[in-house]
């Protein structure tokens, strides 16, 4: 079970490493305009069927 | 591919191309008197045309089968034909331009018009569109595009008119700076919620352990490390995003105010400090499970509520970019553009038929009709000549005018107006949200508890006082407050918008929900805002040969006649789309006749014969300005006019005739004569009719608890009149209100209670900015829309009263959340005082109480049931 002290920082740092992902998508502005995007990729694809 | 294109444009049931002509643009019925025998490709107004004709020319021909794939609902087009050259000015530049490091510069607009899919497409095929153009990105909900291009190959102007003659007239977005940093208040937020979401989730994973160490047994040393590392991410989860808590509660108890965040920031502190004590010196319980998931869920909350006030801010960012920018100045004997910053007292300038005048001043040179329904809210169109006063924002209907200013831009009565409605906007007494007003006592009582606990076990075991007291602290905390409101209101907000009524904020609903005096604007809210012939006394049979008659005249009342040739005495009436605000239509599209009328119709387009039946042959036709018309129709000879002008022509009246026109001048409606072969054979009423369901409507809103009451800027005696058909008593109908009149009747009645406004105008803006809640309905100007909370999307009073009736049902829904969360909470605290709470009870019993909380919240049946 001593393995835990192992697991448990690694977990933790796991759980950052998701944290900082968060707030870099955050920060570029993925989270910006929810409603605009979905209509886009529809669109993108007529666009490589040209 | 172009008649591909219009085909697929037309609507289902519209199967041959001449019976029921559709505008290959937008699909709706083309007006009988702009149909163009003989094309294949019909258009119902001149702004479709123009933007078929762009997207057509680019290739673009694709919008309208990607607008039928998603489904999106079509929309007359409307173009300005403005030029734009004040775009590629100094000073503009220096205002709007954002430079990017590689050279090429960025602006961001605000489209009118953007309202589909469809939209999205055409808009950022702009690079293909106009080469030198970047990029160009639009934000849907906000109706903002980003555009970025390149100075050397293309001018902000040559973007600004190609996006104009797609339909989508473009606004220079102020304050780009605001909205960088709201951004990043937004970002902030988000990774708040990010972060307390990580927490949480790990400190529950660790509380597994825990709880199974509980039954199972566990080392001390594991249990040990686990409250450790539970501690940590606890820690991290309260001083990070639960920070905004903690200071939350200490403005409210600088300002003594009561706030919701009071009891949570105590039930927080109080299980933190606990928890941390006690992780460290192993003994005790920790509370970071709960505690943690509590930040969770009050963060969504917030979050949710934030989201609603964003959407008010975005609006409000809207109104103030919609003023022109542009005017046509004569100097010397040319007519330049410039930019309307640019204008001062005493210069002349140039309205042509169909534009909004750019500022105050006095008419120097032409005739005209002047619609200022918009500011006066009269729905007559005014006549004007040389020496009278026009002002900035109403709309030249017939002729070309030079006008020379008087007053520009803040100091013009609309530029009045919009500084009344910023102003209120920011004094609006915020409406006392019910989770704060509950908060204040709830606090109390709380506090009052954890001292009668903390008393009693210091009295009973000194050693669990402490203990027994914190668990208390957090079992309360006020969940359903903080999460339960805000999800109902929004869940309500969505489920508004859905049935085509926007809102902007929670706090609307709220007030809604109570009662009070509601005042409805007259002109296009209780009626439907535009001239129709509400009376017809004589000959039916001369419907055609009236309406041939007036095609050949451009006046506003000559295109009421001539589009109401059908059989109805209105088919018009609550229907039509009212161009408002300051970017007037061309005066000459008549609304849409619905299909079921235009098989009775005679399509007929003056003077030429088409196969579809008999079209009264029309010749020497005279026209008298401020008069009538005159002309031969079928070789008889046709007298329309005022009935001065009739009488005038030595026309025999007939006592039946007089008593219906002064019936008609009784009803508040303009008479109109017609005589035919020198005997007057009609009198025709024209007014602005009441919508079909407005008495219906005004009932229901009675019996919701509501006083209805009329303001309105027409004439006393046409608001009389009205007031007298839907059975309102005198005093409660006011006419001939200036805006700040309006504005002043709203702020006494405020006084005494919650106090709605329904408007559409900009004459109502600022009483809707000033009323609790103002609603614009359905077709009202760009300003109105600003300044309300909430706006209605579809035509009609009967939104009204099922807005009214959801915020009823909200606020009930919200009551019984309360209640079934102070029920776990009499539970939760009895146990606590008993000093029989254990933290894994506390971990059971407050997520079922949040649960139970969300789905009460979800369950609630928003519009069902009859109001």
């Amino acid at each position: 079970m001593s393995v835990i002290y192992v697991v448990l920082p690694l977990a933790a740092v796991m759980a950052a490493a998701g944290v900082a992902a968060f707030i870099w998508s955050v920060r570029r502005g993925q989270f910006d305009d929810l409603d605009t995007p979905a209509i886009r990729i529809l669109h993108e694809i007529d666009v490589t069927e040209r | 591919m172009a008649i591909d294109a219009a085909r697929q444009a037309e609507p289902d049931g519209a199967s041959s191309p001449q019976a029921t002509a559709a505008c290959a643009h937008c699909g709706l019925p083309v007006p009988a008197g702009l149909l163009t025998p003989g094309q294949p490709l019909q258009f119902c107004c001149h702004g479709c045309r123009t933007v078929y004709e762009v997207i057509h020319r680019c290739g673009l021909d694709r919008f309208y089968r990607v607008r039928q794939e998603t489904d999106a609902a079509a929309r007359p087009a409307h173009t300005t034909e403005r030029k734009y050259h004040e775009y590629d000015d100094p000073v503009f530049r220096q205002l709007y331009y954002q430079s990017l490091a590689d050279g090429s510069q960025t602006v961001e607009f605000y489209l009118e018009g953007v309202h589909c899919a469809a939209c999205v497409w055409l808009v950022e095929k702009l690079p293909r569109v106009l080469p030198g153009v970047i990029e160009s990105r639009l934000d849907i909900r906000r109706a903002l595009v980003e555009v970025r291009w390149d100075e050397s190959q293309v001018r902000l102007s040559q973007i600004a008119r190609t996006l104009d003659s797609l339909g989508y007239p473009p606004h220079p977005a102020k304050d780009a700076q605001a909205r960088k940093l709201r951004r990043q208040e937004d970002h902030r937020f988000l990774i708040r919620i990010g972060v307390a979401g990580a927490c949480a989730g790990n400190v529950m994973t660790l509380s597994f352990a825990l709880y199974g160490g509980v039954f199972t047994g566990i080392e001390a040393q594991y249990s040990h490390l686990f409250r450790f590392a539970s501690m940590v991410f606890g820690v991290v989860a309260l001083a990070w995003p639960g920070s905004l808590f903690f200071r939350g509660a200490w403005a409210a108890l600088r300002t003594r105010t009561a706030h919701l965040d009071l009891p949570i920031a105590l039930g927080l502190a109080a299980g933190g400090v606990a928890g941390t004590v006690n992780a460290i010196a192993d003994r005790g319980e920790i509370y970071f499970d709960s505690l943690t998931i509590l930040v969770l869920l009050l963060l969504s909350g917030r979050w949710l509520q934030r989201r609603q006030q964003c959407w008010a801010n975005d609006s409000l960012e809207l109104l103030f970019s919609l003023t022109p920018t542009s005017a046509r100045r004569v100097e010397g004997g040319r007519i330049v553009d410039v930019p309307i910053e640019a204008i001062g007292p005493g210069d002349v300038l140039e309205v042509r038929a169909g534009e909004s005048v750019g500022a105050d001043g006095k008419v120097c040179d032409g005739r005209s009709a002047i619609d200022q329904a918009l500011l006066t809210g009269e729905s007559r169109p005014a006549a004007v000549a040389p020496g009278d006063a026009v002002h900035a924002g109403t709309v030249n209907l017939s002729a070309r005018l030079l006008v020379r200013v008087e007053a520009v831009g803040e100091q013009t009565r609309v530029g009045k107006l919009m500084q009344l409605v910023e102003q209120h906007s920011r004094s609006r007494a915020p409406i006392v949200q019910f989770a704060d007003r509950v908060a204040g006592r709830f606090v109390r009582v709380v506090l009052a508890l954890a001292a009668l606990t903390f008393a009693l076990w210091l009295w009973i075991e000194p050693t669990r006082a402490i203990d027994n007291t914190v668990a208390l602290l957090i079992v309360t905390c006020p969940c359903a407050l903080g999460l339960g409101t805000p999800l109902a209101l929004t869940i309500a907000l969505g489920r508004a918008a859905r049935r085509h009524i926007l809102i902007k904020g929670g706090e609307a609903l709220e007030l809604l929900g109570r009662g009070g005096t509601m005042f409805l604007d007259k002109t296009g809210t209780i009626t439907a805002g535009r001239l129709a012939v509400v009376a017809w006394t004589g000959e039916g049979a001369l419907r055609p040969l009236v309406a041939a008659l007036e095609r050949h005249s451009a006046h506003p009342i000559a295109q009421v006649l001539a589009a109401s040739s059908g059989s109805a005495p209105s088919p018009l009436a609550g229907e039509g789309r009212r161009e408002a605000g300051r970017f007037p239509a061309p005066p000459s599209p008549p609304a849409p006749l619905p299909q079921g009328e235009r098989g009775e119709e005679r399509p007929t387009a003056s003077n030429h014969a088409t196969p579809f039946g008999s079209t009264p042959r029309v010749s020497d036709v005279r026209q008298t300005m401020g008069g009538g018309i005159q002309g031969t129709v079928d070789g008889r000879s046709l007298i329309v006019g005022s009935p001065k002008f009739v009488r005038a022509s030595g026309a025999s009246i007939e006592a039946e005739m007089a008593a219906a026109e002064s019936a008609i001048i009784a009803s508040a409606a303009t008479p109109v004569m017609v005589a035919i072969e020198g005997r007057v054979a009609a009198v025709v009423g024209l007014g602005d009719p009441i919508r079909d369901e407005a008495p219906q409507a005004l009932a229901l809103l009675e019996r919701l608890g509501w006083r209805v009451r009329i303001l309105s800027g027409d004439h006393p005696e046409v608001v009389a009149a009205v007031a007298t058909r839907l059975g309102l008593d005198g005093p409660d109908a006011r006419g001939g209100l200036s805006p700040e009149d309006k504005v002043a009747c709203v702020r006494q009645a405020a006084q005494s209670g919650p106090v709605v406004m329904v408007g559409d105008g900009v004459n109502d803006a600022a009483a809707l900015s000033a009323a609790g809640v103002g609603i614009a309905v359905h077709g009202g100007a760009e300003a109105s829309l600003a300044a309300a909370q909430v706006y209605l999307d579809r035509p009609g009073l009967m939104p009204i009263v099922e807005l009214i009736h959801a915020a009823r049902n909200t606020l009930r829904a919200i009551r019984r959340c309360l209640m079934v969360s102070l029920c776990y909470n009499a539970i939760c605290g009895g146990l606590a005082i008993a000093g029989r709470i254990s933290p894994l009870w506390a971990a059971i019993l407050m997520p079922i109480s949040s649960f139970t909380v969300l789905g009460l919240s979800y369950a609630v049946r928003t519009f069902r049931g009859r109001p």
